[in-house]
């Protein structure tokens, strides 16, 4: 993009005609606190309302209130938007609004920025009464300069203090106005999302924050020699914007669950803040457990007598939860698990994005306990998933897990408004009798699948038991029963899996090369295959969402490729490093999983930075393999 | 399942009428004398004399010896993990204000593994029962030593004598918030231990029960002498707690009145060294419940749930007609 900026504000900006471009990657880095996310929401939410694309990507430090001006303190946010739709957070950003300059280092180390990036920084740190800032602060300048970042410093404190004595808490909204000026954004749009997020202040606040951001917009219409239009898209569809977090939220109340049993745990804790504002206008509750161990309990218990259970977690709570999720395999009892991955292992990185669970989803559990996985790609999918993994959970009678991650969780993306199906809403809780005679674990010798008594049922009695136990329930002391009950758990996944269709293949069906990937990656994967195809390259690529049991139709899809890769945001081993030989290579998860799945040499390209992964990054790995001139061997 | 309706009758009347039969299933594999089959009987009789309807009803327990207690049960039963009886019987409840439930636990479930979700239960008040077979050993694993085994307790993994003192449950469920029902009563006398578990069964929140058991196999001396001359036991008594007809008082060596409102006291008596006491230690039938939160708002139709997921929606919709 070409700002075509000196240096200098120019003091003649007024009514200048904005210019058509297709999208615009904005990112706002601040000190914790200040704000900035909050900001890139709102941006974000008035551009999808003015029918645009958006995708945004929060950046969280591990601390709430990390020391201020400090590297590893950036708190911040990116927000894409474009004329169609957007499905991952771009390359590098063309604007970013810095509040200091220390945290602009930490992007810079992650490649967030280039010679295009424009910069507007903060000036008030240029007359510090602290030498050291000062100096800090032209240093920082300086070398921003160096990497050819057009740096702008821009009055953003002085400005507000005209309105506030203490700019801190009020920036973001001064921040707000000036983009709405630089994008073209619709004000009265901007107001609304204005009292939408204050809607629990006071009426005072309210009045400021649109002043600040009134304040904003007329120096930025008085002070930048530039404007932009990003055309919206054309959808008569009815839309909703949300992240992905409370899209599982959402989820959770349509798919006619009743009941979120949580412990707090980074990045899930949000799904529950929202059930617990919304769940009781409809019917549901959330229990917030003593532990991760006891909420998974109180989910199975209540799932057990016959209302519907979720819990919500992260990977350290989901390894507090496997013994119970064995139990709920080998009980039959339907209830869904959503974990939020972060990166791991043990703590790790809390607030990052990291793919790191799969394994564990599908093999965590102590002895044979088969289940259903799920991997949801999009957030309108983290909406639609819960629905189907509470269907799935009753249908087959087992627990179901979905995984989301850390980057759907706080990323913001229009989507088609759900058209809530009553359906969604039944509860399975029968009190009619049960079936004389009949057992509570009456396996279908074909299928695998039984119906299950609910207290409350006449005639339907028995105990639950972790034991091996066979049709009868009662515990089993002959070793035929057990094999017996455990083909029958086995066979019941396996009617799931013969009721699923092959993937479908983005790009053609045959090729040099077929990425392979699952989650939150399915836009940086599909951008960079939709690149290197228009630059001529025979790629495409396939997106997972049933983990396991895995889709039917593999192996024919991938032997009409030369080459299969997998693309994970976890770790894999890269060949050419210290100790790393063909023999003891760790390959990425589902890489793993799929060469076991189809004994066919696939390979992976994944690592653990802890970012989402950019369609950049891809692209250059493809051209890598291809043995193309000209791409860097830097991922 | 006999099914008669009194219309005459002065007595409370039924449209059931469950006898013994109906509450027991299979045949206990408990060792000969071992307490567990008496308090499993004793069970089984409040529930006849509740008249709970046996599909109402359910019984879940933990891993141990005690976590075999509802396979022998004619209700609906779960018998899970090892110390987590409690968080899988407050799910259970939550929503379903219509179940009875007890949960079955052992000193190594209770006071060991799920010791959290002790602490946690006693707080949350859910109306339900809690039996704590306290015997002071690791039966099923074949004589560890527990959390309530005495100091010096000889086992497998104390060969030379167990070398921290034991934790009193009793002493502990008093020091926690909102707890709202203590007893302590032992297995082998019946009496007292139907009076009890009857007067658990009526109390309005969760009631926990410690049984003081006995262990044939491993931990025959613990209780030996105390179980063979009543006098050893120290009967609390009071028109609020749990009454025995006089002639039943009469075995008792030690009789002390104690007021189960009275917390510090309960305390006190809680710490008695040199015999058991057993009867009602604490009772506040006004504590918060947990479980009345989790029902408050149960029965919504699927046309209003879904009119409120609607407007939730408005919330998030790009629509300018939604503004």
């Amino acid at each position: 993009m070409d700002y075509n900026v000196s240096g200098d504000i120019l003091n003649e900006g007024d009514r200048i005609k904005p210019r058509k471009i297709k999208q615009a990657i904005v990112e706002i880095v601040s000190d914790s606190g200040e704000g900035a996310q909050k900001c890139g929401q709102s941006f974000g939410a008035i551009s999808a309302k003015m029918g645009n694309g958006v995708w945004t990507v929060e950046i969280i430090p591990a601390e709430i209130q990390p020391p201020a001006r400090s590297r590893e303190g950036a708190s911040g946010i990116r927000v894409r938007i474009g004329s169609d739709k957007v499905t991952n957070m771009g390359n590098h950003a063309d604007l970013v609004i810095a509040l200091n300059e220390q945290v602009v280092y930490g992007r810079i180390r992650q490649d967030a920025y280039n010679g295009n990036t424009l910069m507007f920084i903060e000036n008030k740190w240029a007359k510090s009464e602290q030498e050291t800032i000062r100096q800090q602060y032209s240093e920082a300048l300086l070398k921003f300069k160096e990497l050819g970042i057009k740096v702008v410093e821009i009055p953003m404190e002085e400005e507000c203090l005209k309105l506030m004595p203490d700019p801190r808490k009020g920036k973001n909204m001064w921040i707000l106005g000036l983009l709405c000026y630089m994008y073209d954004r619709d004000i009265p749009k901007a107001e609304n999302q204005i009292r939408r997020i204050f809607k629990k202040k006071t009426d005072a606040v309210i009045d400021l924050n649109i002043k600040l951001l009134h304040a904003g917009y007329d120096w930025a219409r008085g002070n930048l020699p530039f404007r932009y239009e990003v055309t919206p898209m054309d959808v008569d569809d009815d839309m909703v914007v949300m992240n992905g977090n409370e899209a599982l939220s959402m989820g959770v109340m349509a798919s006619g669950i009743e009941l979120c049993s949580m412990y707090p745990i980074t990045p899930a804790t949000s799904v529950s803040h929202h059930l617990a504002e919304n769940f009781e206008r409809v019917g549901g509750i959330v229990h917030q457990a003593e532990d991760e161990i006891s909420a998974i309990g109180f989910a199975i218990g209540a799932s057990f007598a016959g209302k519907p259970a979720v819990t919500v977690t992260s990977g350290p709570g989901l390894a507090l939860k496997t013994e119970f999720i064995g139990l709920a395999v080998m009980a039959e009892i339907p209830f869904v698990i959503i974990d939020v991955q972060r990166g791991g292992p043990s703590t790790g990185l809390p607030t990052k994005v990291e793919q790191s669970d799969l394994l564990a989803a599908i093999y965590g559990e102590a002895g044979d306990a088969p289940k259903i996985v799920l991997a949801a790609a999009t957030i309108e999918e983290c909406f639609h998933f819960v629905v189907l993994a509470r269907k799935l959970a009753e249908s087959f009678r087992t627990p179901v897990i979905l995984l989301s991650d850390a980057n759907l969780a706080t990323g913001v993306q229009p989507f088609p408004r759900p058209k809530i199906d009553p359906l969604w809403l039944t509860n399975p809780i029968d009190q009619s009798p049960w079936k004389d005679g009949a057992w509570p674990f009456e396996w279908d010798e074909n299928t695998g699948t039984s119906k299950r008594p609910i207290p409350g049922q006449k005639g339907g009695m028995y105990t639950v038991t972790g034991l091996a136990h066979g049709q009868t329930g009662k515990v089993a002391y002959d070793p035929e029963i057990n094999q017996a009950s455990v083909e029958s758990r086995s066979r019941k996944i396996a009617s799931f899996q013969k009721s699923l269709k092959p993937p479908s293949i983005n790009g053609d069906p045959e090729g040099d090369v077929l990425l392979v990937g699952w989650g939150s990656t399915l836009g940086a994967i599909e951008e960079a295959v939709a690149d290197a195809r228009a630059e001529g390259l025979k790629v495409s690529s396939l997106h997972l969402r049933f983990l396991f049991p895995i889709v039917p139709g593999l192996v024919d899809i991938f032997k009409r490729f030369k080459k299969v890769i997998t693309v994970e945001i976890n770790y894999s081993d890269t060949l050419g490093n210290p100790m790393v030989t063909q023999e003891n290579r760790r390959y990425a998860q589902l890489a793993w999983l799929l060469r076991a799945k189809t004994l066919m040499d696939i390979d992976c390209f994944s690592n653990v930075y802890g970012q989402p992964l950019n369609p950049e990054k891809v692209l250059k790995m493809i051209k890598r393999e291809l043995k193309i001139e000209n791409s860097e061997v830097n991922v | 399942m006999l099914v008669q309706t009194h219309e005459l009758c002065s007595v409370p009347s039924f449209d059931h009428d469950y006898g013994m039969e109906d509450y027991g299933k299979g045949v206990a594999r408990w060792c000969p004398g071992c307490g567990g089959h008496s308090i499993l009987t004793t069970v089984q009789r409040v529930c006849k004399d509740m008249q709970y309807e046996p599909e109402k009803t359910v019984v879940v327990s933990g891993i141990g010896c005690s976590g075999r207690f509802p396979h022998y049960m004619g209700t609906y039963g779960f018998h899970g993990l090892h110390g987590r009886a409690f968080p899988v019987a407050s799910g259970v409840k939550f929503r379903r204000p219509d179940l009875n439930v007890f949960v079955v636990t052992g000193d190594g479930d209770c006071c060991s593994i799920g010791a959290a979700h002790w602490v946690h239960a006693i707080r949350y008040n859910m109306k339900m029962v809690a039996l704590l077979f306290d015997n002071g050993i690791y039966g099923l694993t074949k004589k560890q030593t527990s959390p309530t085994s005495p100091l010096g307790t000889h086992s497998n993994t104390h060969p030379r004598g167990s070398v921290l003192p034991p934790i009193n449950p009793i002493q502990t469920t008093l020091g926690l918030a909102n707890v709202s029902f203590v007893a302590q009563t032992v297995d082998w006398n019946a009496t007292h231990l139907y009076a009890t578990i009857r007067k658990a069964a009526e109390h309005p929140g969760l009631a926990f029960v410690r049984i003081v058991q006995r262990c044939p196999a491993f931990m025959r001396d613990l209780y030996g002498d105390i179980a063979v001359n009543p006098k050893n036991l120290i009967l609390l008594s009071h028109e609020n707690g749990i009454n025995l007809k006089p002639k039943a008082r009469e075995a008792f060596g030690r009789v002390i009145e104690h007021d189960p409102s009275n917390i510090h006291k309960a305390r006190e008596h809680a710490e008695i060294h040199d015999g058991i006491p057993i009867g009602l230690l604490y009772q506040n039938t006004a504590n918060a419940r947990y479980d009345e939160y989790g029902a408050h708002n149960l029965g919504m139709g699927i046309e209003e749930k879904k009119q409120n997921l609607e407007s939730l929606l408005d919330q998030y919709s790009t629509s300018n007609s939604v503004e």
